[in-house]
């Protein structure tokens, strides 16, 4: 703790920092941490952590999710815009008497439209997914937490962001040590 | 280590005791990153390129000569490249059915298949789609089966399952490339923190966009994650439904039947299970996964194969019935007569012996836990699912309604290389996969870890094994 202590006390010389990262080594630590976190007024944290622990999601105020709808909106674009690409292809753009069909053959046009759903749906889930976060971004101010390689293996982070309202160098500081981290300690820009 | 806990009597776990995060991460990502090269793989890659260059060959002269040096013939004009077509995108449907299907009912056995199944489903869609492109005689012009601005003023005709087809393979390959990609990104930022020098670092890093596993991030993760298991479902039942609409839209006898959708897609679970079961077994021994891809997954799969293989026997003993019900003659001659005592009888009575009689042998426990017979039962139905779409395409094509347009077919030297070629290219996309990528999902894994309580009894667990 000592150590951690040393680099806290750089941070609140320097303000010019990310925020101050919190490490645990168990899911349900993390999970505690950051529901102190929200009871506590924080609300520019979040948390670093090698699969998706369940419980997480309700602990980080204002948390926006938009892929939902985002991926509807592909799909019905992909679906809509098959079919309705499809008839004008075959009523207007070159009607052709084939076999007898009907121009307006929809039922025959019913494959290609799920497809095209499906196709809209899944490119909207990925790639509006991948905006949402941010990606690509290759470059974080987290990567530079000590041990922070261990993020994608078996340790649990939270971090509390300088641009916290409620972020005070040396109060954040204690109360993340009251959380019985493995260790805190400070994130540069 | 898993076979020993299993003969303690009672389940074998889905995941071997005492594991931690650590060393699921440890032990998945060391044979991409640590693991030294050994023969094994230097005979199967070597086998797989030797193959490739086969196909080379086989394409090479495709290309300068033309369609006619495959046995294909007058009415047997689908002949092999169907054929293997279907096969091999029916192998695709068991990664979809693993990632997709199994997540949404939350079986908790598909955390550690998913990936590489999924990694199957592509290579198998990609050897797929070379057959219909080298079946067409001229190939490079394949785009104008897309809707495009054409200076010939033409659009795709909507209304025949052949275009169909190619809206249902193009999206399959593209979902299931979208669906593995995404389940790959946590694990990609894994061998970007372990690769420990900066040129891997930086390609994987690359590839992973920047993931450092964000609880925010982690919720629209999960969201698309789950959307695109429930878009995939759908998807595969459409793909091989669509497939089965090339035939079914036919008059031809034996083809021109309603139950090809539901009897397709059985069939390409099977075959895809037996395919799974045919990486998995050398995988799981050879790369040490075996507290991974524990007994209780070859039991599982074993029981799927079971399942589907008779749904697929029943879909044979249907087919058999109507034809003699329904009192078409064309019909009954096609499934009465010359499947079962015609020219291509040998075939069909394989088939029922590989599709059917074979896995039978899955209702003992023992046989479902017996790795090595499993694989052989496996390599059985992957000849057997073969012979189905052989049986299908050629029998009825050879002797369709007029005695005198009848023909037999017989394939040529080439045929087989091209086959043989799209084997090695599989081969080699999976010895390349295995050695570049992770083969087992890390996050999921660690959170089945988690979920399974194993994670911090790891002592305890030693103890209890007898």
């Amino acid at each position: 703790m000592t150590a951690a202590h040393a680099h806290a006390g750089d941070a609140a010389e320097n303000p010019a920092i990310y925020g101050l990262m919190a490490e645990f080594d168990a899911p349900e630590e993390v999970l505690r941490a950051a529901r102190a976190a929200k009871a506590g007024g924080y609300t520019e944290f979040d948390t670093y952590t090698p699969f998706p622990v369940e419980g997480l999601d309700e602990t980080f105020p204002g948390l926006s999710n938009y892929v939902g709808p985002t991926t509807f909106a592909g799909g019905l674009l992909g679906g809509l815009g098959g079919f309705l690409f499809m008839c004008w292809s075959a009523m207007i753009y070159y009607p052709h008497n084939i076999a007898g069909k009907p121009l307006y053959s929809w039922p025959a046009f019913i494959p290609i439209t799920f497809e095209l759903t499906v196709l809209g749906g899944s490119l909207a889930a990925v790639f509006g997914m991948l905006a949402y976060n941010g990606f690509p971004r290759p470059y974080h101010p987290v990567f530079n937490a000590p041990g922070f390689d261990l993020a994608s293996d078996d340790r649990f982070f939270l971090c509390v962001q300088s641009e916290d309202p409620n972020f005070d160098p040396a109060a954040t500081l204690a109360f993340l040590e009251g959380l019985g981290p493995r260790s805190v300690s400070v994130v540069p820009y | 280590m898993a076979e020993t806990h299993d003969r303690g009597g009672g389940e074998p776990p889905v995941i071997a005791p005492g594991h931690s995060y650590a060393t699921v991460t440890a032990t998945i990502a060391d044979v991409v990153l640590k693991r030294p090269l050994d023969w094994r793989w230097f005979v199967g890659m070597g086998a797989g390129t030797s193959l490739i260059m086969l196909l080379g060959a086989a394409v090479s002269l495709l290309l300068f000569k033309g369609v006619g040096i495959w046995g294909i013939n007058a009415p047997v004009m689908w002949g092999w490249a169907i054929v293997n077509f279907v096969w091999w995108i029916g192998i695709g449907h068991a990664g979809t059915l693993i990632s997709a299907i199994l997540y949404l009912l939350k079986q908790q056995w598909r955390t550690s298949i998913n990936r590489f199944t999924e990694a199957m489903t592509l290579f198998a869609v990609m050897c797929a789609g070379m057959f219909p492109l080298l079946h067409m005689g001229r190939p490079w012009k394949f785009w104008w089966l897309f809707p495009y601005p054409a200076t010939m003023d033409l659009l795709p005709q909507w209304r025949s399952p052949l275009v169909w087809d190619v809206f249902a393979v193009s999206t399959y390959f593209t979902v299931s490339l979208l669906f593995w990609y995404v389940g790959l990104i946590p694990d990609l930022a894994t061998l970007r923190d372990r690769a420990g020098n900066t040129f891997l670092a930086k390609v994987y890093g690359s590839l992973a966009l920047g993931w450092r596993g964000s609880g925010r991030h982690w919720a629209r993760y999960k969201t698309a994650y789950m959307l695109l298991a429930a878009m995939a479902t759908p998807l595969v039942v459409s793909v091989h439904s669509v497939v089965s609409l090339d035939f079914t839209a036919g008059i031809i006898p034996g083809w021109h039947s309603t139950v090809f959708p539901p009897f397709f897609v059985a069939g390409a679970i099977f075959s895809g299970f037996a395919m799974v079961l045919t990486l998995c077994i050398p995988l799981r021994s050879w790369y040490g996964l075996k507290d991974f891809i524990t007994l209780k997954h070859l039991d599982y799969m074993s029981r799927v194969l079971l399942a589907t293989g008779m749904i697929v026997g029943y879909g044979y003993a249907s087919e058999t019935f109507v034809a003699w019900y329904g009192g078409n003659p064309f019909e009954r001659h096609a499934l009465l007569h010359a499947r079962p005592w015609g020219s291509f009888r040998h075939a069909y009575w394989m088939m029922i012996f590989c599709n059917v009689m074979v896995p039978q042998l899955l209702w003992s426990p023992a046989i479902r836990r017996n790795p090595m017979v499993l694989w052989i039962i496996s390599i059985f139905v992957n000849i057997g699912m073969w012979l189905e779409r052989y049986v299908i395409v050629v029998t009825s094509l050879s002797e369709d309604f007029l005695p005198s347009s009848w023909a037999y077919f017989t394939p040529t030297f080439w045929d087989v290389a091209v086959f043989l070629g799209t084997i090695g290219f599989f081969v080699f996309c999976l010895f390349l996969f295995v050695r570049s990528l992770p083969a087992i999902a890390m996050a999921e894994m660690r959170e089945l870890v988690h979920e399974t309580g194993h994670h911090g009894h790891a002592a305890q667990a030693h103890g209890e094994t007898p």
